[in-house]
């Protein structure tokens, strides 16, 4: 089953939606003309997603993660980006979608939770009328009390307290976990069945991060949606997604079930971010290890693998191919997908003997 | 909320307070001896002495604030002597309660110079300041909506070339070219609203679009610089992933965020207006305060600049508190303590 999810995410595939998937965006590219050059923040991305499933993308800062979101969403202004490429939402192509059904679609079939709720909700209007807004944009026919009723009972069903006091407040007088569940119930207002999370936890402490997680994934119970979880969190990640998508640089590294992917991970990228996490379990004398350099500028992307200027593993690989010929997402041991010239059974003897070490508890401490 | 304007009140009466004792004192400052200035040319050492007397300069200055300020709340009588009203009220000229100062150039009380300068004043300033703020504000709309193409850079350039020019040539060009040579409208002179609103509109056009051209042109640039910064704030892109009409967006999201500033500056700007707008008033020779004052100023009319000055400064000190009190209505984050 893990398996099959993972294959159902391979970028060869036939035209139109793939099979039963909900959302299916096939090699989805965001360029952003400047006049420094041409902008490449997305580059190349497919992956299907199903009702009730939830799809991780990891990446560092700039790695293209919100681009495809607000892509999907089609947030982005056509004066300014370029988009191609395919997004299918039960059965259209979003891309070929007009503005006005776009709009239309956004917010109902579609919701975003966005990161750091205290600037992504309107300060000037109380957490009620933005809610009822979002009913009311949807369907005309509501009127105001009805639609009040509805933002009470999405209150109450994100948990939070006397909601009949806190729907006429205004989101300064929230706390930060209160504004994120106000959040989530002003995207899950009108059902929709693809919802976005874009670092939903991101600005908010550990105990309310768990809360909301949970949050989220009762709700998914409840409503069956389909959920994007955009995150740097590794941990957020394994503790939400299906399936697992790291970005690097725009393009997908490696993609897969994300038992697989986090039971044997194959690039060397995904593991700088598994050594580079903090963990409970590890002593405190062990070094974390973080991704050596910074990622690189989206106008000059390097030669061959975009990664190779930070990768420990080059030396791997005969010859000068990270340096000249970009690597292929191809599929891997495992049944995930990865993005490196390493032999796949080199990996797995690499990530056995050199990275799972340095991710294990040190028993003699 | 009320405690909080109470207490602003106070505040302004005290600003009040200290704005009239620096004007007096500015008063006594000049190089002038304000007795001289009270008569004309056949003037006698014998008259001067009698004005002094009569308008009080003769006392210290301590007692004149304080004569002044009594006049304020009960009236006053020049000279002030019951002895000289008792036996021969027609030499005494009395001026009622609030009595502001009198004028002895225009042989009137300055209040009432100020009360028939005032509605002039304030037509000028209201009539500009509908005109500047709706092209004002919503060609700063249309340049931030359309930032880096044509629309924008036609509006930012009339708003340069508005900025640039000095008010006098506007209103000299207009009176000149529309009033005239075109005869679009007749060369202005005021009318009362009370006696006939449609003249009074029709008078008001060009000084309006003078005090406006000017103003309008900084509210442009007001206007662009708010929207372009709360069109690409987070919560922007939050009403857009609802669902909600562009044209929404920008008006319930956008505008109203940007609305606070423009308010802020709107209310101060209104509020120094009323005071006078002495070179449009000049330009178009309405004797609103503005011109008064440039008057009272040629003819050393020392009272009377003292009036005219407590007015504005009470018109701009009233105009803070409105627009303090404004903030938290339009921003729910002020709390008002």
């Amino acid at each position: 089953m893990r398996a099959a999810a993972g294959m159902a995410v391979s970028p060869v595939q036939i035209e139109g939606p793939a099979g039963d998937a909900f959302l299916t965006v096939k090699d989805l590219r965001v360029h952003f003309p400047t006049d420094d050059g041409v902008v490449k923040a997305v580059d190349g991305l497919s992956f299907a997603l199903r009702k009730g499933k939830t799809v991780g993308i990891v990446g560092e800062s700039g790695s293209g993660k919100s681009v495809t979101s607000q892509a999907i969403l089609g947030l982005h202004r056509k004066t300014r980006a370029r988009v191609s490429g395919e997004i299918w939402l039960d059965g259209e192509n979003l891309l070929e979608a007009s503005d006005d059904h776009l709009r239309d679609l956004r917010g109902s079939k579609m919701a975003m939770i966005f990161q750091d709720p205290l600037s992504a909700l309107h300060p000037y209007y109380t957490i009620g009328a933005q809610i009822v807004e979002g009913v009311r944009t949807h369907r005309s026919g509501v009127n105001k009390a009805d639609a009040r009723k509805r933002a009470l009972e999405m209150l109450d069903l994100v948990g939070i307290p006397n909601p009949a006091k806190r729907i006429d407040q205004y989101p300064h007088e929230f706390s930060g976990g209160m504004r994120q569940r106000a959040m989530i119930a002003m995207a899950l207002v009108n059902d929709p069945p693809l919802l976005i999370a874009d670092e939903p936890t991101t600005a908010l402490d550990v105990t309310v991060q768990a809360q909301i997680l949970d949050l989220m994934r009762t709700l998914q119970k409840e409503f069956g949606a389909a959920i994007i979880m955009i995150t740097h969190d590794l941990g957020v990640v394994a503790e939400m997604a299906d399936d697992v998508l790291v970005m690097y640089a725009g393009r997908v590294v490696e993609q897969g079930a994300v038992n697989n992917l986090f039971a044997e991970p194959e690039d060397p990228y995904t593991w700088g971010l598994l050594t580079s996490m903090p963990r409970l379990d590890r002593t405190r004398q062990a070094r974390l290890t973080p991704v050596p350099g910074n990622p690189p500028s989206l106008i000059h992307l390097p030669q061959g693998c975009k990664f190779h200027p930070r990768c420990r593993f080059t030396s791997e690989v005969p010859g000068d191919r990270c340096r000249t010929e970009e690597p292929e997402l191809i599929p891997t041991l495992s049944g995930s997908l990865a993005r490196c010239h390493i032999a796949p059974p080199r990996r797995a003897e690499i990530y056995q003997t050199v990275v799972k070490p340095s991710l294990q508890p040190e028993e003699h401490a | 909320m009320l405690f909080y304007i109470l207490r602003r009140l106070i505040a302004v009466v005290i600003m009040l307070i200290i704005t009239s004792i620096a004007t007096f004192l500015l008063f006594f400052a000049a190089p002038e001896d304000p007795a001289r200035l009270t008569c004309g040319k056949n003037c006698t050492p014998a008259t001067i002495e009698g004005n002094r007397k009569a308008l009080g300069y003769d006392k210290p200055l301590p007692v004149q604030y304080g004569k002044f300020v009594t006049g304020i709340f009960a009236g006053r009588d020049y000279p002030d002597d019951p002895a000289l009203r008792a036996a021969a009220p027609e030499l005494v000229v009395h001026c009622p309660a609030p009595c502001l100062g009198y004028s002895r150039v225009d042989n009137e009380p300055v209040l009432d110079i100020i009360k028939s300068g005032l509605p002039i004043s304030a037509s000028i300033a209201l009539a500009g300041f509908v005109l500047w703020i709706t092209t004002g504000v919503l060609g700063g709309i249309v340049a931030a909506l359309t930032r880096g193409r044509w629309p924008d850079r036609v509006i930012v350039g009339i708003a340069l070339i508005g900025f640039s020019l000095p008010t006098f040539f506007i209103g000299l060009l207009l009176l000149v070219f529309v009033a005239i040579k075109w005869q679009l409208v007749p060369v202005p002179s005021y009318v009362a609203f009370t006696d006939n609103p449609a003249e009074w509109a029709r008078n008001l056009v060009l000084p309006a679009i003078t005090i406006a051209a000017v103003y309008a042109a900084s509210y442009v640039r007001l206007t662009r610089a708010y929207m372009l910064e709360t069109m690409s704030e987070d919560y922007i892109r939050t009403a857009r992933s609802k669902g909600v009409r562009e044209w929404k967006v920008i008006g319930r999201h956008g505008l109203r965020a940007a609305l606070t500033p423009i308010v802020t500056a709107a209310g101060l700007d209104l509020g120094g207006l009323l005071g006078g707008a002495i070179i449009t008033e000049t330009v178009f020779t309405f004797p609103g305060l503005g011109y008064t004052a440039v008057k009272a100023v040629t003819d050393f009319d020392l009272p009377l600049i003292v009036g005219i000055v407590i007015t504005a400064a009470f018109f701009i000190i009233f105009a803070n508190l409105v627009v303090d009190v404004l903030y938290g209505v339009i921003d729910p984050r002020v709390r008002l303590a």
